[in-house]
């Protein structure tokens, strides 16, 4: 360790001021009052007291709050949760405080000053390595092998395609799933010609007369809630969507959509087309519709146009009918996939 | 033998331990000592000096919230169960009893309502999650402008930028995790966002869920990278990050005895362990208060994800906040390639390009201004943002578009609160996005070197005391002092920079050799850096403005102590006894 | 008062608006409407109908509404065909109930989105609109306390209605009005406002008549069963305590964020701050201070 005096650097011609060294080191109250060490020898430990009282209140608060479903609330607020976390930070506070304390009052503060190491190797220790380099890769011959090395590398080499091959079971391709059953795949859904249109989370249908001028439904297929765990989830995440009922006059049919509506009642895919968040937030006034992910907005009187944001299509759009019994129905499945853009969607 | 500790305690002049007769430790360290050899690896770092200053910290913080998911991380996987097997809720929560959801739902909710503390930890959990990634930026901005991550050191920047990119990772493989509406919604983009990707994107999507959105297989396998796969590689990197800290030694602020072969500040034992030993606490005692005190995704408000279900205001955890937010300002764009095939511009820019972009400048930071500058030395002496404001201009340029691209990923809550209109910030910000850094760069180089300058001026003219001095001839002028020695040593503590001017091969015939494309515009990038700095004074031109202040000084002596207060000269005061009039 | 108390979780965060400040403006002109109302004949609490009823709704639409939704409520047009004020003849008395009982009408400035204020007329006059507009064609009539009260249902069949109105909610009322009723913002402006504090009456009539620019969800797409479900969600979480602490307006992840960066870091940073920090010094010298520096400085 050296001294602060030895630590001056003397002053090159060019530098305008030399280095004055480490200031003369100063005490604190600490080092020089016995009652102010005293003090913060005190305080120290009063914090660490501090700390195992509110441990002691954690322990407490642990076992005496009720939780599960008849909560012990303090103020509106759940009370084993804030009184846990504030019992828990406090003691933890008192420890840190007190230990922070306790370096910068009571422990030596000298400054110290410790010579840098260059972080390079000495040159006598790069030529022992390259030698022993040399001596390991002559001893083996691997430099006058090439035969041998290169083999070895393309053998080693090779054996990062199993890695690769191995991940070929996490899930089946896209190819695979398509119309492996009713509606699977990227590109079908549940819906097919006569498929009621029924209400979400009821499941009960509609009837075009039900619903009056600016309704919205959150819609799903006849069918799904027969569906159970992940293909329930599958469809559900293609199949929704938004049915709203609007002026006749108010829609501007696409082309060769003439007959999709019933009554200005139509029916949309409610899974955005951007990235797919579900997407419902419709406006009566306006016939917009918005996704509240990313603010994609579509025109729904006008084939589900985008007027606003970052999608690039339209909301698909569902052929919509009456059947004999005068519910909602599908014409068809969707005319093209639903959700968000991929690669070879339109292959 | 025992542990010999004369080596190295010799400054605070204690006698070593080691007498003759070993005492109970001594006994237990001679023990350890004679099968690991600890007092060799040790004797160096047990009075390790550091450097201390407020920014130095920072790193720590992530550290230590680090430790803290590792804790409440643990206590979590005692009851979460990363199933996607739907069943139906039995448990405490009124509202939702009888919901079909996930079992990583299902136990989520089991962890918040039906285990004591629970809903603390994973309050806690999250709170450290957030506040563990916020604390890596906060340090890279420290390391950055003060140039620390310059050689020797260009290795920890590139481990800390792959911690900042595993650290959002793992952020989002853990938010997924509860499976409820709003980390659901988050996977369901994910999906989109993979599905952009050109040629193989839904192939990526139907490998990673396991078949068709969402499948039952994403939960359980980002439960594995969370748990497992990420932090693994985190503790390691995290681990090789403190080992090349304390081999390089810290760097330190330039300052009286300081230089760059040395490294002043306080030893390892005790003073920086208490200090770092009592941030530990003091970072899991606020992580605590904050989990116990401010709610944090109540995903029983939420519900169990539902395809068909979003809530407005669906945004991702903050630090995924910026794409989310390009996500929302980027046009529709989409091109029809022949045969059918799209390329999604709208979501690969702001998703699939520009963040891996992003990464990459940061990793690329260091390497491109050494290059520039050309500079092969070891630096241990830290520089002052104000001192590189070129640097300093690039990372602010930096953070306003991160700035920008953040707040617009919050465009709805900003619609709301400050009574907006969310299409008028996208448009906005589709602007700001371009303008802003441009604007945010030359703003702050020029202040950079004003700053510079008037650094200049109090140390060529001293410092401004606020006191007006009326000359004889009526000018008015502050009456400047000369800064002390250590503050003035200070101020001239750093390198004198000259723009790099490519050295040009001269052929036989003495004709210089052109100069290659890459060399001219390192040199324009160079003069860009450097040429518009202020440089330090050389040892003349100090002398000759001390003089010149000292002359100065002398001039006003006489005035000191002597002050006007404005009613001497109104008539209606004596004057006698005054002594302005007249006084030299 | 909100001490260890379950029923009163209900926290005053509900009421911090961010329209405060166009509230204030909009209380200001509603002062005098007010003012009237308090020295006009006290409100009855006589619900039924009567034509004395609708003449007396006619006269006040003539003075109130007119200008904007025509002598007849057959709505105003302006020259370049977009709506003034919308016609009403077929809105019905649910519509009006909600539009004026909340102070949404009449609006301060035609062509923003009508806020919540307090209302400018009076229960009885209310009554009286109501059955004036509801002459003028069909529409929903005010609901009863029965329509959307859970009162009379046994605690199991309570909790099931609680726990299927919280599923219709997030189905379709939470991409607007966020997952805890907090409000959400629209295109060009608008908002979905928030649902706290808002009564079962005016939220029932909202869902039946959709004002404004929400769609509606009359009983032909929600019964009315199912909005008392959602009533009767929204009512039972607004009473929940706050488990995990301050709610931070439950506004998600952007909230959250800012709050890890202002209290979190801030904090971290504030102590990291304290503890490099240097400490206080004296000038005087220790006891022996020769000796001391000359053996370990």
């Amino acid at each position: 360790m050296t001294t602060h005096h030895e630590s001056q650097v003397p002053a090159t011609t060019e530098e305008p001021l030399a280095n004055p060294g480490l200031p003369e080191h100063t005490w604190r109250p600490t080092d020089v009052h016995e009652s102010a060490e005293k003090r913060a020898e005190r305080q120290v430990a009063s914090l660490y007291g501090a700390s195992a009282v509110f441990t002691l209140l954690f322990v407490v608060a642990y076992f005496s709050l009720d939780v599960d479903d008849n909560w012990t609330t303090f103020g509106g607020y759940g009370a084993s949760t804030v009184a846990l976390g504030a019992c828990l930070g406090a003691a933890l506070l008192c420890i840190g405080i007190g230990t922070i304390q306790w370096a910068r009052k009571l422990m030596a503060d000298h400054e110290m000053v410790e010579m840098r190491h260059a972080v390079r190797s000495s040159d006598e220790d790069r030529q022992e390595t390259l030698a022993a380099l040399d001596a390991g890769a002559g001893e083996s011959g691997i430099t006058r092998r090439p035969l041998i090395r290169n083999s070895l590398l393309g053998a080693v080499g090779l054996l990062g395609v199993p890695a690769v091959v191995l991940l070929r079971d996490l899930g089946p391709t896209p190819g695979q799933v398509a119309n492996a059953e009713e509606g699977t795949g990227l590109e079908h859904t549940i819906w097919a010609e006569g498929v009621r249109v029924v209400r979400d989370v009821v499941g009960t249908p509609i009837r075009p007369g039900d619903l009056i001028i600016g309704d919205l439904v959150n819609a799903v297929p006849d069918g799904l809630f027969d569906l159970e765990g992940i293909e329930l989830q599958q469809q559900k995440a293609k199949a929704a969507v938004i049915v709203v009922k609007m002026e006749p006059g108010d829609i501007i049919p696409g082309e060769g959509r003439e007959d999709w509506s019933v009554d200005g009642i139509q029916v949309y895919s409610k899974i955005c087309s951007h990235v797919g968040c579900p997407i419902s937030l419709y406006e009566r006034t306006t016939h917009h519709v918005l996704c509240p992910c990313h603010q994609s907005t579509f025109d729904l009187a006008d084939s589900a146009k985008v007027v606003f944001g970052p999608a690039a299509r339209p909301l698909p759009q569902l052929p919509l009918s009456v059947d004999g019994e005068g519910y909602l129905v599908a014409q068809s499945d969707f005319t093209e996939p639903v959700g968000p853009s991929y690669w070879e969607r339109n292959a | 033998m025992s542990i010999d500790t004369s080596k190295v305690a010799d400054t605070n002049g204690t006698s070593s331990s080691s007498a003759a007769k070993p005492t109970k430790a001594g006994v237990v360290a001679n023990w350890a000592d004679e099968r690991l050899g600890l007092a060799t690896a040790m004797k160096k770092n047990l009075r390790k000096v550091f450097p201390d200053h407020w920014s130095f910290m920072l790193g720590e913080v992530a550290l230590w919230s680090f430790v803290v998911l590792l804790l409440t991380g643990v206590f979590l996987t005692l009851w979460f169960d990363p199933s996607m097997a739907e069943g139906e809720y039995t448990g405490s929560y009124d509202p939702m009893r009888g919901v079909e959801m996930s079992q990583s739902m299902k136990s989520t909710l089991e962890i918040s309502f039906d285990v004591r503390g629970g809903l603390l930890m994973r309050q806690m959990h999250h709170w450290a999650a957030m506040i563990f990634i916020a604390s890596m930026m906060v340090h890279m901005m420290r390391v950055y402008f003060t140039g620390a991550y310059r050689k020797p050191r260009e290795i920890n920047w590139v481990i800390g930028c792959l911690l900042l990119f595993l650290g959002t990772i793992e952020g989002f493989t853990g938010y997924s995790l509860p499976d409820d509406l709003l980390s659901g919604t988050g996977v369901r983009a994910a999906d989109g966002f993979m599905k952009a990707t050109p040629v193989v994107g839904s192939y990526m999507s139907f490998f990673l869920f396991g078949g068709e959105f969402p499948g039952d297989s994403i939960i359980p396998r980002l439960y594995v990278m969370h748990v497992l796969l990420i932090p693994g590689i985190l503790l390691g990197l995290v681990a090789a990050h403190m080992l090349l800290l304390v081999y390089h030694k810290h760097t330190q602020w330039p300052g009286p005895g300081k230089t760059e072969a040395n490294v002043v500040g306080f030893p390892m034992l005790p003073v920086y362990a208490a200090k770092a030993g009592g941030f530990f606490f003091i970072v899991f005692g606020t992580i605590a208060l904050m989990g116990g005190l401010m709610t944090i995704n109540p995903i029983w408000k939420y519900g169990p994800y539902d395809p068909t279900k979003v809530t407005a205001g669906s945004q991702p955890d903050w630090y995924m906040g910026w794409p989310d937010g390009l996500l929302r300002i980027i046009p529709g764009w989409e091109t029809e390639l022949p045969g059918g095939y799209l390329i999604s511009w709208n979501v690969m820019i702001p998703i699939l390009i520009l963040p891996p972009l992003m990464l990459t400048v940061l990793l690329l930071l260091p390497f491109i201004e050494a290059w520039i500058t050309g500079d092969k030395r070891e630096h241990h002496l830290l520089e002052r943002p104000r001192n590189r404001p070129t640097q300093t201009a690039l990372m602010v340029a930096l953070m306003t578009f991160y700035g920008l691209s953040w707040a617009a990923g919050g465009n709805d809550i900003i619609a709301i609160k400050l009574d907006l209109s969310i299409n008028q910030i996208t448009y906005f910000m589709r602007a700001a996005v371009f303008i802003g850094p441009v604007i945010a760069f030359i703003i702050a180089r020029r202040w950079c070197i004003s700053l510079q300058r008037h650094d200049e001026g109090k140390l060529l003219h001293g410092y401004e005391t606020g006191v007006i001095m009326r000359a004889p001839d009526g000018g008015y002028s502050e009456k400047h002092l000369p800064i002390s020695e250590a503050e003035a040593y200070t101020l001239t503590a750093r390198d004198r920079e000259t723009p790099w001017s490519p050295e040009r091969e001269i052929d036989e015939n003495g004709v210089p050799a052109p100069n290659s494309r890459l060399n001219s515009l390192r040199a324009k990038l160079s003069t860009l850096m450097y040429a518009d700095n202020v440089q330090k004074p050389t040892a003349e031109e100090l002398d000759e403005a001390r003089h010149h202040a000292e002359h100065e000084l002398a001039l006003q002596t006489a005035m000191d102590g002597v002050s006007a207060d404005g009613h001497q000269f109104d008539g209606t005061h004596p004057v006698e006894g005054e002594s302005l009039r007249g006084g030299h | 008062m909100r001490f260890l108390n379950r029923s009163a979780g209900r926290l005053s965060r509900h009421r911090r608006k961010p329209l405060a400040g166009l509230v204030v403006l909009l209380l200001g002109l509603v002062l005098t409407g007010g003012l009237y109302s308090l020295f006009s004949p006290g409100a009855q609490a006589e619900t039924s109908t009567t034509s004395e009823d609708v003449t007396k709704g006619r006269e006040l639409f003539i003075v109130g509404c007119s200008f904007c939704h025509g002598q007849n409520g057959e709505g105003v047009l302006t020259d370049n065909g977009t709506q003034y004020g919308p016609a009403l003849t077929d809105v019905g008395a649910a519509s009006v109930d909600f539009q004026v009982g909340t102070g949404r009408m009449p609006m301060a400035q035609p062509g923003q989105q009508a806020v919540r204020k307090p209302a400018v007329y009076t229960e009885e006059e209310i009554a009286q609109l109501a059955a004036y507009v509801d002459s003028l064609g069909t529409g929903p009539a005010i609901p009863d306390e029965a329509d959307y009260s859970t009162e009379g249902l046994s605690d199991e069949e309570r909790q099931a209605a609680i726990t299927r109105g919280g599923q219709i909610f997030l189905t379709n009322c939470t991409a607007c009005h966020n997952f805890d009723a907090q409000g959400g913002a629209m295109p060009r402006g608008g908002f979905a406002p928030s649902l706290r504090g808002v009564e079962p009456k005016y939220i029932y009539e909202a869902l039946l008549t959709g004002p404004q620019s929400m769609p509606s969800f009359s009983n032909g797409n929600l019964t009315p069963e199912e909005k008392r479900d959602v009533i009767a969600y929204l009512e039972e979480t607004s009473e929940m305590p706050s488990y995990g602490g301050v709610g931070l307006g439950a506004l998600g992840p952007v909230a959250e964020g800012l709050f890890a960066w202002v209290v979190g870091i801030g904090a971290l940073v504030g102590f990291a701050v304290w503890i490099a920090a240097h400490t206080t010094r004296t000038t005087r010298r220790k006891d022996g201070d020769i000796d001391e520096t000359g053996a370990h400085a």
